[in-house]
C-alpha cells in the first residue's frame, strides 16, 4: 500500500531532505500471462487500466509502454479541458469526463492541478455568430453550462484582446464555458500510473508490441520485445500508431496520422487568467502556473509520423495570436514541438469493439484527446470488462462509418478541439 | 515541411501544395453493387501508414494538377514523383 500524499507526510519527509519518498508505481517484468492487457501508457490507456482494477474487479492488468508513460500525446498537448460540444452523444462523453475531472485529485490522491478557469471561444465572422449561438443553446438544453458574450463581455472578461473593429477578424462575441479550464498533464499520468500500481496493476515501460497472436476470431495474446504475453483481451490506446496495432491483427482503421504542434514562450507574469480559443483563424492561447504563454497551432495537412510539424503552420497561428493580443509582440518563443494524432473522418473517436473478439480500440481523438482522458478511460474499462459499451460511448463504435451514423463534431462545433 | 518537386513546375515549398492523402483507391465501377462494409472500406478506412507510402497531392497554389508521389512518413523523405495514370514505382513496397 502506498504512503498516502498529505501536507504532513510532506512535512515529515522534509526532515529527510525528501530523500525517503516512496517509488510512485512500479517497475515489473511483464508475467507470462495476464487478464487483461492496455496498449499505450498514455493517460488514456493509464485512465482505462486504473478503472479497470478499481471499478471492474480485474487485478491481473498490465500496461505496455513502447516509450515512458505519459512521453506521448499526454505531455505535448496543451491541457485544455470543456465539454461544450454540439451533439448529444459528444456532449454525454465530454461532460462525463469534465465531471469526473472536478473530483481527480481527491480521487487519485494526487494533485492534477485542475484549473477551471473558463474556455472563451471566439465568434469572428457573422456564421461564427450564428454557429456559437447555436452550440451555447444546444450545451444548455443537455445541462452543460455556456454562455454567449458579446463584444464588451468579451474584452471585459479578458482584457487584453484586442477587440477593434479594423482588424482582419475582429471580435463579434464569443462563448464561454466557467466549468472549463486547464490540468497539469504529466500529473494526470503520473496519478493514474500510481493508483493503477497501487491496486496491483504491471506497468512496463520500454516495451513495444511487435504483433497480435490471433487464433481464428479471437486474440490470444501480444508478442513485445519483451516476449511473447498471454491475454484474451486486448484494449489499445496507442493515439497516432492506432493504425499501426491495427494492422498487426489485420485490421483497417478510418484513421489519418498528422502532426499536431504546440509551443510555450518565456515565462512572464500573470496576464491572461483563463484559456481562449479562436477556430477561425486556429489560435488559442492560455498560461501555465511557470508563467509561459502555452500555444496550440494547427495540424499538418499530411499523414506523418514526425513528432515535429511544419513552421508555416506555426507562423499562421502566432500571426493570429499578435492581431489578438499585440500585447505579446515581444514575447520570445521558447520550445516548439509536435505530437502525432489519428484523425477519425467525423473528428470523434472510436471507444469499441471490433469484429476479433477480445480487441477493443479507443483511439481517433484527434486534436482533442487530453480534455476526456478520465471519461474516455472510465467508459473503455466498461467497454472491455463487460465486452458491451456503455451507453455513453455506444455512439462512438467502430461500425458507425458503416452505418452512417457519425458524430459530425467537425463543421459543427469546435475545429480546434 | 519539405520540398515537393512537382512534376509540371519543378521543387516548390510543400505549403504550396495540398495533400490528398493515400494513393491508388479505385472508385468502385459499380456503385449500386456494393455493401455498406464495402462502401465504408471505400470511403473511410485508411493503411496510415507508417514508412513508405503512395500518395496524391495537388499543386493547389501553382499548376492546380493532381500527381502521385512516394514518401516515407516516419521522414518526411520524399521517394519518387509520378504523374497521374502512370504506373507506380516497383522498387518500394
Amino acid at each position: 500500500m502506498k504512503n498516502k500524499y498529505s501536507v504532513f507526510s510532506l512535512i515529515k519527509n522534509a526532515f529527510s531532505q525528501h530523500e525517503n519518498w516512496q517509488q510512485a508505481w512500479g517497475n515489473p517484468e511483464p508475467k507470462k500471462e495476464y487478464d487483461a492487457i492496455i496498449v499505450g501508457g498514455g493517460g488514456h490507456g493509464l485512465a482505462t487500466a486504473y478503472y479497470l482494477a478499481k471499478k471492474h474487479n480485474l487485478k491481473n492488468i498490465a500496461v505496455l509502454e513502447k516509450g515512458w508513460i505519459g512521453g506521448g500525446n499526454t505531455g505535448r498537448n496543451t491541457t485544455i479541458i470543456r465539454s461544450n460540444y454540439l451533439w448529444d452523444a459528444s456532449a454525454g462523453l465530454y461532460d462525463h469526463a469534465l465531471k469526473l475531472w472536478e473530483k481527480l485529485s481527491q480521487e487519485l490522491n494526487y494533485n492534477v492541478m485542475f484549473s477551471q478557469r473558463g474556455v472563451m471561444n471566439l465568434a469572428h465572422n457573422l456564421q461564427d455568430v450564428r454557429d456559437l449561438k447555436r452550440r451555447t443553446h444546444a450545451n444548455r438544453l443537455n445541462g452543460i453550462d455556456a454562455v454567449w458574450l458579446n463584444t464588451e463581455e468579451v474584452k471585459k472578461f479578458c482584457p487584453i484582446i484586442n477587440t477593434s473593429p479594423d482588424i482582419r477578424y475582429p471580435v463579434l462575441g464569443g462563448t464561454l464555458q466557467r466549468r472549463a479550464g486547464t490540468a497539469r498533464h504529466d500529473a494526470v499520468a503520473w496519478g493514474y500510473a500510481r493508483g493503477a500500481s497501487d491496486m496491483g496493476v504491471d506497468i512496463i515501460q520500454n516495451c513495444e508490441v511487435k504483433g497480435i497472436k490471433r487464433n481464428g476470431d479471437k486474440v490470444e495474446g501480444l508478442e513485445t520485445t519483451k516476449g511473447f504475453i498471454k491475454t484474451n483481451k486486448i484494449g489499445v490506446v496507442a493515439a497516432g500508431h492506432s493504425s499501426i496495432i491495427a494492422n498487426m491483427a489485420g485490421l483497417k482503421l478510418p484513421l489519418e496520422s498528422k502532426p499536431l504542434q504546440a509551443l510555450v514562450s518565456e515565462p512572464v507574469k500573470p496576464i491572461i487568467d483563463t484559456v481562449v480559443m479562436s477556430n477561425a483563424v486556429h489560435a488559442y492561447v492560455s498560461q501555465s502556473d511557470k508563467g509561459e504563454l502555452v500555444i496550440g497551432a494547427g495540424t499538418d495537412s499530411y499523414i506523418s509520423y514526425t513528432q515535429r510539424g511544419s513552421h508555416n503552420i506555426v507562423e499562421e497561428t502566432l500571426k493570429a495570436i499578435l492581431e489578438l493580443y499585440p500585447i505579446f509582440s515581444r514575447m520570445k518563443m521558447l520550445r516548439q514541438w509536435g505530437g502525432i494524432v489519428d484523425i477519425c473522418p467525423d473528428a470523434s473517436p472510436i471507444i469499441s469493439k471490433t469484429n476479433i473478439k477480445g480487441l477493443y480500440f479507443n483511439c481517433g481523438w484527434g486534436t482533442g484527446g487530453f480534455k476526456a482522458t478520465p471519461g474516455s478511460g472510465d467508459l473503455f474499462a466498461h467497454t472491455i470488462a463487460n465486452d458491451e459499451p456503455h451507453k455513453l460511448n455506444a455512439a462512438f463504435n467502430l461500425n458507425r462509418f458503416v452505418s452512417g451514423d457519425l458524430v459530425d463534431e467537425h463543421g459543427a462545433a469546435a475545429v480546434a478541439h | 515541411m519539405f520540398l515537393i518537386n512537382c512534376p509540371f513546375c519543378g521543387e516548390r515549398d510543400q505549403s504550396e501544395f495540398s495533400s490528398g492523402g493515400e494513393a491508388h483507391i479505385v472508385r468502385p465501377k459499380q456503385p449500386t453493387e456494393l455493401s455498406d462494409d464495402e462502401w465504408a472500406e471505400y470511403l473511410f478506412m485508411r493503411k496510415n501508414i507508417k514508412g513508405i507510402q503512395f500518395e496524391r497531392w495537388n499543386h493547389a497554389h501553382g499548376c492546380r494538377k493532381w500527381f502521385n508521389v512516394v514518401r516515407d512518413t516516419s521522414n518526411d523523405k520524399i521517394l519518387s514523383v509520378y504523374k497521374m495514370g502512370e504506373k507506380p514505382p516497383v522498387n518500394y513496397k
